[in-house]
């Protein structure tokens, strides 16, 4: 049942050049893409390249789990699962353990992922020195070297200014001890979860038109310094409504008087925790 | 080319347009040893050091450089990554002017300690004190380490490039009119600082200059050079008291006398 | 005896290009010797090439024929045609030279450049500086500001430091009182009790005589009337 659009919007020529271009991106680790990125029915920034990404790995059989900021139940979360289950007409899910593809955005699932599963990460910049170093050309050279010193001296300032690296999202990592990459805007807290991973991971920026994956079992290393190593943070709360203790938390505002409740930003994890008799 | 000699030139030959920059030069340095290039603008003296320093590939000619292995390398030869890591460790460049190779975002003790963290340091407290102990030994004070460079005078910007320079120990520095654009008492400071760090650490260096009391105070050798070609070389109180070219002549009488 | 420093057949011309290209024969045909603990003194008018000859066994000046024997870690070297790093090193461990007036090395301190000569030996540096009457308080100052008279003492301080077998000495008690010049004569015959090879140029008749084992006279090549011009190229260049 796909309305009469090709399976998942997409001509099988682009899924083929994406799918190909993903084969070289799994080849090497954290190395970006370019790709022929195509026009997608919702604005830059809203996951086209995500969108891209899945729709040339979707195969008929696969189950979709879409989660933005952690939630399945968000406007866009909601947008692109129902677009693929128009143009691919493929089941859908919530539920991380059941899903085959999970397309997010800023959040990697509380649930640790297996073996088989994809991860797609929307990105909205994928390089990771362009706050550091202007002129694209020379980036590329500095990949094409490894030379990175100048990010670790973003570091060294953060740890001279804050008295520790002040950087919460899109935390910078090296991939299978070779390229910078940047983990998309996930809070620095996910960063443990990229390295290792069972499951395939794909990143797609649309605007950009650069595609980069890890593959499954790959290193990443978050960078830091030997004396102020990398450590994972979250708001010091337990989830007001699971209880968590060790879930990434979203501040929420509960009434007009300005009260406040930290809840787990993973509605499914959440909701599976309190199915299974936790409060908060 | 000697069993020690750091780096040696050949014939090397560079036109741009109409324009002969470079005409037949050859060149040699010993470790440990300041050579000065000097010649009015024009004179070829600064496509010879970017030609050197690998940054300009000569019509002609050749130049090499023995690594600390002793291996000898053909600077226009040597792949892209190479000579840019010889560049990050065991040479070094500085500009007259600081801000082209600061970092003016960054704090001092960050500009400092970029090289040794593109050298793959990554312990903030050992970064932080060889920092510190460059900074000192370029008589900034330590206080001032956190602080971004746009706050800093001229001469403290030029110290501060050298500390970044120096700070990876390079055996060979090139050095492009280092005290130019700086006030005369800060120029004498500077010339101080330059030669007791390049003679403590027995660093050789090619520095270009038009100023000759520069020269003379820095160098060990002097090259002369007009219209590309070398007109004189030798010992710098040699070339500069007992001058034989008409051209050096000139040059040395022009200067005027405090 | 050994000869540490031997003049053979010397010959100096200034061209001077700025002034069409004009020969100036300054020097020919110059031979002597010196031997350890021995004194030549040049003489001869002014004018007469003097202080060029010194300069040129310092290799400061180039000489257009002939040669300069220096002893030099047990060899003899010669200056008239050694690469400049064999000079540097000659000058860095053989051979000292007192020039009658020191350039001054901006910022560094009186005390920094002798002991810089010697060998960064400090306390050496203040023992000499104070025999020759440059009180503590000028130590630690950088001597631009100095009189002429205690400029030339730091200068004799640097030059007598290091102790090095060849001493060159240009009119080294030129600008001294009575009481300062008998110390430099007396440095002067500790050098050569120590085998100190000693080519001076002395003004003062009696230091000369004070020190000097033999004379050696410099005599002017060209006309009188074109005198001149060689002391104004050698005053021009000797600055």
């Amino acid at each position: 049942m796909t309305h009469g659009y090709n399976f998942a919007y997409l001509d099988e020529q682009t899924k083929r050049m994406i799918r190909r271009a993903l084969l070289k991106a799994v080849a090497i680790p954290g190395h970006q893409i370019p790709f022929g990125g195509r026009e997608m029915p919702l604005p830059y920034g809203w996951g086209t390249g995500g969108i891209q990404l899945t729709a040339a790995v979707l195969g008929a059989s696969d189950v979709l789990k879409v989660i933005d900021q952690g939630a399945d139940d968000t406007t866009n979360a909601v947008s692109i699962r129902r677009f693929f289950a128009r143009t691919a007409g493929v089941a859908t899910t919530t539920v991380t353990t059941q899903a085959t593809v999970i397309q997010t955005r800023h959040r990697i699932p509380e649930t640790p992922l297996r073996d088989g599963q994809i991860m797609v990460y929307q990105v909205p910049l994928p390089e990771p020195l362009a706050k550091l170093e202007p002129s694209r050309a020379e980036a590329a050279r500095m990949h094409a070297l490894a030379e990175y010193g100048l990010m670790q001296v973003k570091l060294y300032e953060d740890v001279t200014r804050y008295g520790h690296v002040s950087i919460s999202y899109d935390y910078p990592v090296l991939a299978n001890h070779r390229y910078l990459m940047s983990p998309s805007p996930i809070p620095a807290f996910d960063n443990p979860k990229l390295h290792m991973s069972p499951a395939l991971q794909l990143f797609g920026a649309g605007r950009e038109k650069r595609l980069y994956a890890l593959p499954p079992w790959t290193e990443v290393r978050s960078l830091d310094f030997d004396d102020h190593p990398f450590r994972a943070t979250r708001a010091p709360q337990v989830c007001g409504l699971c209880g968590a203790a060790d879930s990434y938390l979203d501040e929420v505002v509960i009434d007009d008087r300005g009260s406040r409740l930290f809840v787990c930003s993973d509605t499914d994890y959440c909701a599976g925790r309190q199915e299974a008799g936790h409060g908060g | 080319m000697a069993d020690d000699t750091l780096l040696a030139a050949r014939g090397l030959s560079r036109r741009f347009g109409a324009v002969q920059a470079l005409d037949n030069v050859d060149a040699e340095l010993w470790p440990g040893e300041v050579l000065a290039i000097v010649g009015e603008s024009g004179s070829g003296k600064t496509t010879l050091l970017d030609v050197l320093s690998g940054r300009l590939r000569p019509d002609r000619g050749v130049a090499w450089y023995r690594d600390p292995a002793g291996a000898l390398h053909d600077v226009h030869a040597m792949p892209e990554p190479m000579l840019r890591a010889l560049h990050r460790s065991d040479w070094g460049f500085v500009r007259q002017n600081p801000r082209d190779a600061l970092r003016l975002g960054v704090t001092a003790g960050g500009n400092v300690g970029e090289r040794l963290m593109a050298q793959g340091a990554r312990h903030y407290g050992r970064i932080r004190d060889t920092a510190q102990d460059w900074l000192e030994r370029v008589e900034i004070d330590a206080s001032r380490m956190d602080d971004l460079p746009r706050t800093f005078s001229g001469g403290m910007l030029q110290r501060l490039q050298i500390a970044r320079t120096l700070v990876t120990h390079p055996r060979l520095v090139f050095m492009d009119e280092p005290t130019g654009g700086l006030d005369v008492s800060v120029q004498a400071r500077l010339l101080d600082l330059i030669r007791t760090l390049v003679a403590n650490l027995h660093i050789a260096v090619v520095l270009v200059t038009h100023d000759l009391s520069v020269a003379r105070l820095l160098a060990h050798r002097i090259m002369v050079m007009q219209r590309g070609c070398v007109v004189e070389s030798g010992l710098t109180d040699q070339v500069l008291d007992d001058p034989h070219h008409p051209y050096t002549q000139l040059l040395v009488s022009s200067v005027l006398q405090a | 005896m050994t000869a540490m420093l031997t003049a053979e057949r010397l010959r100096k011309t200034f061209v001077l290009h700025l002034q069409g290209g004009t020969s100036i024969p300054v020097l020919d045909g110059v031979s002597f010797s010196v031997a350890a603990g021995e004194c030549l003194a040049l003489s001869g008018p002014s004018g007469a090439g003097k202080s060029t000859l010194l300069r040129m066994l310092y290799g400061n000046y180039r000489a257009d024929g002939g040669h300069i024997w220096l002893r030099h870690d047990g060899a003899d070297l010669d200056i008239a045609s050694a690469e400049p790093r064999a000079v540097l090193a000659v000058r860095a461990r053989t051979l000292g030279y007192v020039s009658q007036f020191l350039r001054v090395v901006p910022r560094v301190p009186a005390i920094g450049i002798v002991a810089e000569a010697g060998g960064g030996d400090r306390a050496a540096a203040a023992d000499l500086l104070h025999r020759l009457n440059i009180p503590t308080r000028l130590h630690s100052l950088p001597p631009a500001t100095f009189s002429g008279g205690e400029q030339q003492r730091v200068n004799l301080a640097r030059g007598f430091i290091a102790a090095r077998p060849v001493l060159l000495l240009d009119e080294p008690t030129a600008s001294l009182d009575a009481e300062n010049r008998d110390i430099v004569i007396g440095m002067i015959r500790e050098a050569k009790a120590r085998g100190t090879a000693i080519v001076g140029i002395f003004h003062d008749a009696a230091v000369r005589d004070a020190v000097a084992d033999r004379l050696y006279p410099v005599t002017p090549l060209q006309d009188p009337h074109d005198r001149d011009h060689s002391d104004q190229r050698a005053a021009g260049a000797a600055r």
